[in-house]
C-alpha cells in the first residue's frame, strides 16, 4: 500500500512543485529526477512484491506491475528526450520572442513550467489508473489523465494544436462519463450498498444482475474503448497524435491508451469471474477486428507521417483486444504484446519528432533519403518500421505469432486469415511509406546535426524492443502467466 | 418527501426543455446551473433518513461548485469570447425541443427494460435521469458553438449524478469529491480552450474547426 500510494505521490508533488519553479534547470532535473525515482521504486516492487488484501483499491497485482512497468520505461526515456527536445524549443522560442516584442508572455504562465508540470502530473494520473481496483477510483483517474494530458496537447500553441485538443478534451470527456454511468450500472447491478471493488465484485460474481452488468459492461467499454482509440471510437486519436508535441505522442501511445486498456482489463475480469466471459470476449473480439481493419484502411496512402503512426496505434489497440478476445494462449500473447507496441511506438513517434525538426513538415512526400540528412533518425526509422510490424527479432513477433498460433489451435480459422491478411496489408502500407522516407534523393541538402539526446532514447528503446524479442527473462514470464489467469488465460 | 422528489423531477424536465430551446448562452448556462445544483439536494431528498455528516458535505460541494463556480468560470469564458448566442444550430430550436420531449419517452422505455434492484425510488427518477443524459448528449453534436457543448457535457452530468443518487445510496467520500473535482477541473479547462479558441480564431464556432482530417489534398 505504501509503495502504491508512493508511486503516485512522488510524481504527482513533482509536478506541483514544477508549476512554481522558475528556473529551467532545476525544472529539469525535477523531471528527471521524478522520472528515475519512479522507475526505482517500479524496480522493488520487482524485487519483492508488495501483498495486497483483495478489497484493497489499490493494488500492485500482476497486471497493474506489468503495465506501471511499461509506462514508468517509457516515461523516463521520453524525458531523458524531452530533455533534448526543450531546450530546441526554448532557442526557437527565444528566437521568435526577439521578432515579435508584444507577445503577451505575461499573460500566460511560463509554457514549459506547464508542460513538465503536466507530464509528471499525467504519469501520476496514468499510475493510479492502472494500480485502482476501485471502479470508482479508476474513473477519477482515468478522467484525470485526460485532464492532465490536455494543456500537453495544446503545447505548440498553434491552431491546428487547438482544434486537436478541443476535439480530444470534449470526445474523451463525454465517453468517459458514459464510462461513470456505466460504473453507476455496476453498482445498481450489485444492489444496495455494494462495495465497488474489484475483489468485492468478483466474489460475489454469480450473484451480479446479469442484465445491468451487461448494460455496464458496454457503457464501460465505450467508454474506455474511446480513450483507448478502439474503432470506430478512435475519432479524437489520429489529430491528437499528429498535432501534440512528438514526445507527447510517445506517451499518449505508448502509455495513455494502455492505461485505458486496464481499465477494459478490471472490467473483463469481472465479467470473467461473473461467468460472462464469453459475453465480453465476443465483445472484445469484433472491436479488435474493426479497428485492425479501420486502420488498415487509413494507413495505405496515409500523407502524414505522424497520423499514419496514430493510426498504427489504433491498429495494435485492436490487437491488444482480439488477443484477449481470442482467450486462451491469446491472452499472454496480447499483454505481451501491449509492451512490444509501447518500446515499438515510442521509438518510431521520437525519431519523427526527430525527423520533424529536420525537414520540418509532417508531410510524407517531404521527406526524402533521411538516412542520408540524418543519418541515426533514418536508421531508427526502418528498425521501427521492423519493430513495428511484427518482424523478428522483436517482441511484437513473439506476441504476434502467439496470437495467431491461438486463433489457430482454437479452428477459429476465419479470424486467423483475417487478421493475418490485415496485418499484411498494414505492413505493406507503412513499408512503402517509410522506405521512400529513409532512401532515396534526399529532399534537404546536406546533413543535419543531431544532438545524443534525440536518438539516443529511442535507440534504448529499440535495443530494449530486440532483446525481449529474443530472450524473455523468467520472472517476466512469471509475471503473464499469473496476470492471464484472471483473464482465463491459459500459458 | 415522495412529493419534493417530483417537483425536483418536474424541474429537471423543464430545464432540460429550456436548454434544448435556448439560443442565449448565458441563459443556458444558469439553466444548467440550476439544474446541478438542484440535483445537488437530490440525495438528501432521497435518503431523508441517513443524514450523515458524509451526506451533507457532499451535497454542499456539489451546490457550490456546480450552482456557483462552473456559472462563474462559463460567463468568464463567455465573456472573453464575446459571444452572445447560438446562430445556426444544426437542428433548429423547434425539432430540439420536439427531442426532448422523444427523449422522455425513451429513457421511460429504457427504464422499463431495465429494472431498478431498488424499487422504493420514484418512478419518475430513472425516465428523467436518462432523458437528461440524452439532452446533453444531443446538445453536444447538435449546437456549433463551443460553449454550448460545455453546457451539453454538464447536463450529460447531471443526467449521471441524478442516475447515480439513485442506485448508490452511500459511496465512498473519496471518490465522490474526486468525481467533482474531475468534472470542476474539466470546465475549468474547456474555459481555458474556449478562452483560447476565440482569441485563435475570433470565433467559437466548432463547425468551422475542421482542418484536420484524412484525404486533405
Amino acid at each position: 500500500m505504501m509503495l502504491c500510494l508512493l508511486l503516485v505521490g512522488v510524481p504527482a508533488l513533482a509536478g506541483v512543485l514544477a508549476f512554481a519553479l522558475r528556473a529551467a534547470l532545476p525544472r529539469r532535473a525535477l523531471l528527471i529526477g521524478a522520472a528515475l525515482a519512479h522507475a526505482g521504486l517500479v524496480a522493488s516492487a520487482w524485487a519483492k512484491r508488495p501483498a495486497a488484501a483483495p478489497e484493497a483499491w489499490l493494488a500492485l497485482d500482476a497486471t497493474a506491475l506489468w503495465f506501471v512497468t511499461i509506462t514508468s520505461v517509457l516515461f523516463l526515456t521520453a524525458s531523458v528526450y524531452a530533455l533534448g527536445y526543450l531546450r530546441r524549443d526554448a532557442a526557437t522560442r527565444s528566437h521568435e520572442d526577439e521578432d515579435d516584442p508584444d507577445d503577451d508572455s505575461i499573460f500566460q504562465p511560463v509554457p514549459e513550467a506547464v508542460f513538465c508540470g503536466c507530464l509528471l502530473l499525467f504519469l501520476a494520473a496514468m499510475t493510479l489508473t492502472i494500480m485502482s481496483r476501485h471502479f470508482g477510483l479508476l474513473w477519477v483517474a482515468m478522467e484525470a489523465t485526460t485532464l492532465a494530458s490536455a494543456p500537453l496537447i495544446y503545447f505548440h500553441r498553434s491552431p491546428r494544436s487547438l482544434e486537436a485538443t478541443w476535439k480530444y478534451l470534449l470526445i474523451c470527456s463525454v465517453g468517459i462519463a458514459l464510462a461513470l454511468l456505466g460504473t453507476f450500472f455496476l453498482a445498481a447491478a450489485a444492489g444496495e450498498g455494494a462495495d465497488l471493488t474489484l475483489g468485492a465484485l468478483a466474489r460475489g460474481g454469480a450473484r451480479l444482475d446479469p442484465r445491468w452488468l451487461k448494460a455496464a459492461a458496454l457503457l464501460l467499454l465505450v467508454g474506455y474503448g474511446t480513450k483507448m482509440g478502439l474503432a470506430p471510437l478512435h475519432a479524437w486519436l489520429p489529430d491528437a497524435h499528429s498535432e501534440a508535441p512528438s514526445v507527447v505522442s510517445a506517451l499518449l501511445s505508448g502509455t495513455l491508451l494502455n492505461a485505458a486498456w486496464v481499465g477494459i482489463l478490471r472490467l473483463h475480469e469481472l465479467c470473467v469471474a461473473a461467468g460472462l466471459g464469453d459475453f465480453s470476449r465476443d465483445l472484445l473480439l469484433l472491436f479488435g477486428l474493426v479497428s485492425l481493419a479501420v486502420a488498415a484502411l487509413f494507413i495505405i496512402g496515409q500523407r502524414d507521417y505522424k497520423r499514419l503512426l496514430a493510426y498504427s496505434s489504433v491498429e495494435h489497440m485492436g490487437l491488444l483486444a482480439l488477443g484477449m478476445g481470442l482467450g486462451g494462449a491469446a491472452v499472454t500473447g496480447s499483454l505481451l504484446h501491449a509492451a512490444g507496441h509501447s518500446l515499438a511506438k515510442g521509438l518510431l513517434f521520437l525519431t519523427a519528432g526527430n525527423l520533424l525538426a529536420a525537414f520540418r513538415s509532417k508531410k510524407v512526400a517531404d521527406v526524402r533519403g533521411a538516412l542520408t540528412v540524418t543519418p541515426a533518425s533514418g536508421a531508427l526509422l526502418l528498425v521501427g518500421l521492423f519493430a513495428i510490424t511484427g518482424a523478428p527479432p522483436f517482441i511484437t513477433f513473439v506476441s504476434e505469432l502467439m496470437i495467431v498460433r491461438a486463433a489457430i489451435a482454437d479452428g477459429r480459422w476465419l479470424v486467423a486469415a483475417l487478421y493475418l491478411v490485415l496485418l499484411a496489408i498494414v505492413f505493406i502500407g507503412m513499408a512503402a511509406i517509410f522506405l521512400r522516407m529513409a532512401l532515396g534523393a534526399p529532399s534537404k541538402d546536406g546533413r543535419k546535426p543531431e544532438s545524443r539526446l534525440a536518438w539516443w532514447p529511442p535507440l534504448a528503446l529499440a535495443i530494449l524492443a530486440g532483446v525481449l524479442g529474443v530472450f524473455l527473462p523468467g520472472p517476466l514470464t512469471d509475471l503473464l502467466r499469473e496476470a492471464a489467469q484472471a483473464f482465463g488465460g491459459t500459458p | 418527501m415522495e412529493a419534493l422528489v417530483h417537483v425536483l423531477m418536474v424541474f429537471l424536465i423543464l430545464a432540460n426543455l429550456r436548454l434544448l430551446g435556448g439560443t442565449r448562452l448565458n441563459v443556458c448556462i444558469v439553466t444548467v446551473a440550476a439544474q446541478g445544483a438542484v440535483l445537488g439536494l437530490l440525495p438528501l431528498l432521497l435518503h431523508p433518513l441517513s443524514l450523515t455528516r458524509h451526506a451533507l458535505t457532499i451535497a454542499l460541494a456539489a451546490v457550490v461548485l456546480k450552482g456557483g463556480l462552473f456559472p462563474w468560470l462559463l460567463k468568464r469564458a463567455l465573456r472573453q469570447a464575446g459571444v452572445q448566442r447560438e446562430v445556426a444550430p444544426y437542428v433548429g430550436f423547434t425539432p430540439s425541443m420536439f427531442f426532448g420531449v422523444l427523449a422522455l419517452g425513451l429513457g421511460a422505455a429504457l427504464a422499463r427494460k431495465l429494472p431498478l434492484p431498488a424499487p422504493d425510488a420514484s418512478p419518475l427518477l430513472v425516465p428523467v435521469a436518462l432523458a437528461t443524459m440524452l439532452t446533453g448528449l444531443f446538445l453536444i453534436v447538435a449546437r456549433r458553438q463551443a460553449l454550448m457543448q460545455v453546457v451539453g457535457y454538464l447536463a450529460l452530468e447531471n443526467g449521471i449524478f441524478a442516475f447515480g443518487a439513485v442506485v448508490m445510496k452511500e459511496a465512498p467520500l473519496l471518490v465522490e469529491m474526486g468525481i467533482l473535482l474531475d468534472i470542476f477541473v474539466a470546465v475549468f479547462v474547456m474555459g481555458i480552450m474556449v478562452f483560447h479558441i476565440s482569441r485563435e480564431f475570433d470565433h467559437t464556432d466548432t463547425e468551422r474547426l475542421s482542418e484536420l482530417k484524412d484525404w486533405t489534398p
